[in-house]
């Protein structure tokens, strides 16, 4: 990567040059669609074919910490584009301030994370260890909100009820495909945004010294496309994974 | 250097509209629109990477080559989800997804 913003030989304008880049930037993010579509488009036929599995499981996710952290991402989203705005009107300093604001914001999501990752642990939500669908409504000690667990509990103790043949007969199993995508999904999520936060961290290293300047500031352009992108992912992931059936 | 800026205040009207487009759609999901739902849920979720591809991401002042590459993405992932989905949803009643065999042993 040219990181002086001198003009390569084989461009004719410092315009075409960064044009180019983020051109480039946006052939690897379509390739990126396409690999995260091919999930979203397992999530689709499983969720056509188990509806009531998906529809119990997403209602065992926390919603408070699922929308608290969309917000947090779609914040973060904003000032990667403020770094971005900074660095294209001159204002060195601000470039840094964003830059580290963006990278606070995505390690305060990542964190969130670890924190539903537990619960699932806990709750017996992990496929494939202890998995039990049940297990959070029947337990004393799961200390979510009491109401929304028994709302859960009845809404399970009909679906399990293997006496009305209209029940699916392996839910358990069903919500074990559920939580196989939902980590499978978040995790690459939160894979990419590891990536991302590393990225960051050498833009806030070179912004530091300086280098971005209205002449040149590709690489925060650049890393805004890619983390803009994933804030995108997680749009999607949000009310398709947390909000299924919420409304029984 | 013919560059757009785009003005911290039009990215201050775009933030405050995604982060209503969240509200509305975490009301919308505990209302029963039925088979609605989804469609409601999915036009909220792609209006609001609608704006962020267009305002943040700057699609919407960047040249048409950019442009193109943006749109093909879309394309292609309509047809790996159309075509898929055609197969899927027109199988036989009898020839839905069952329990996989592995998990059948393991639960017997």
């Amino acid at each position: 990567m040219h990181r002086t913003g001198e003009l390569y030989g084989q461009f004719q304008t410092l315009e075409q040059q960064k044009d180019s880049a983020a051109l480039g930037m946006w052939v690897f993010l379509v390739t990126e669609v396409l690999f995260f579509g091919g999930l979203f488009l397992t999530y689709t036929i499983n969720r056509h074919a188990f509806s009531t599995a998906f529809g119990v499981s997403s209602n065992t996710l926390d919603l408070w910490l699922g929308g608290f952290n969309t917000v947090v991402l779609i914040m973060s989203s904003m000032t990667m584009a403020m770094s971005v705005w900074a660095a294209q009107v001159g204002k060195k300093k601000q470039v840094t301030v964003f830059l580290i604001l963006t990278l606070l914001l995505g390690t305060t999501f990542l964190g969130v994370k670890v924190i539903e990752y537990t619960q699932k642990f806990q709750h017996h939500l992990v496929p494939a260890y202890h998995f039990d669908i049940t297990y959070h409504s029947n337990h004393p000690l799961a200390t979510d909100k009491p109401e929304e667990i028994a709302n859960e509990k009845e809404e399970l103790e009909k679906a399990v009820d293997r006496k009305n043949p209209a029940n699916d007969q392996d839910l358990n199993a069903h919500a074990q495909l559920y939580f196989s995508l939902y980590f499978g999904m978040t995790g690459l999520h939160a894979l990419h945004m590891i990536v991302g936060a590393g990225l960051l961290v050498w833009l806030i290293k070179e912004s530091l010294r300086g280098r971005f300047t209205p002449q040149y500031n590709t690489p925060v352009e650049i890393v805004g496309l890619y983390w803009h992108f994933v804030d995108i992912v997680w749009i999607y992931l949000f009310p398709l994974l947390y909000l299924i059936d919420r409304h029984r | 250097m013919s560059e757009h800026i785009v003005s911290p205040k039009v990215y201050a009207v775009i933030l405050t509209t995604l982060l209503v487009g969240t509200a509305v759609t975490v009301w919308a999901a505990y209302q029963n629109f039925g088979s609605l739902n989804i469609v409601i849920a999915l036009g909220i979720a792609t209006f609001k990477a609608t704006l962020v591809v267009l305002y943040f991401m700057h699609v919407r002042y960047s040249p048409k080559r950019t442009q193109l590459v943006v749109v093909c993405a879309v394309v292609w992932l309509g047809i790996m989800l159309a075509l898929t989905l055609t197969d899927y949803t027109t199988r036989p009643p009898n020839g839905r997804l069952s329990t996989p065999r592995a998990i059948q042993t393991f639960q017997a």
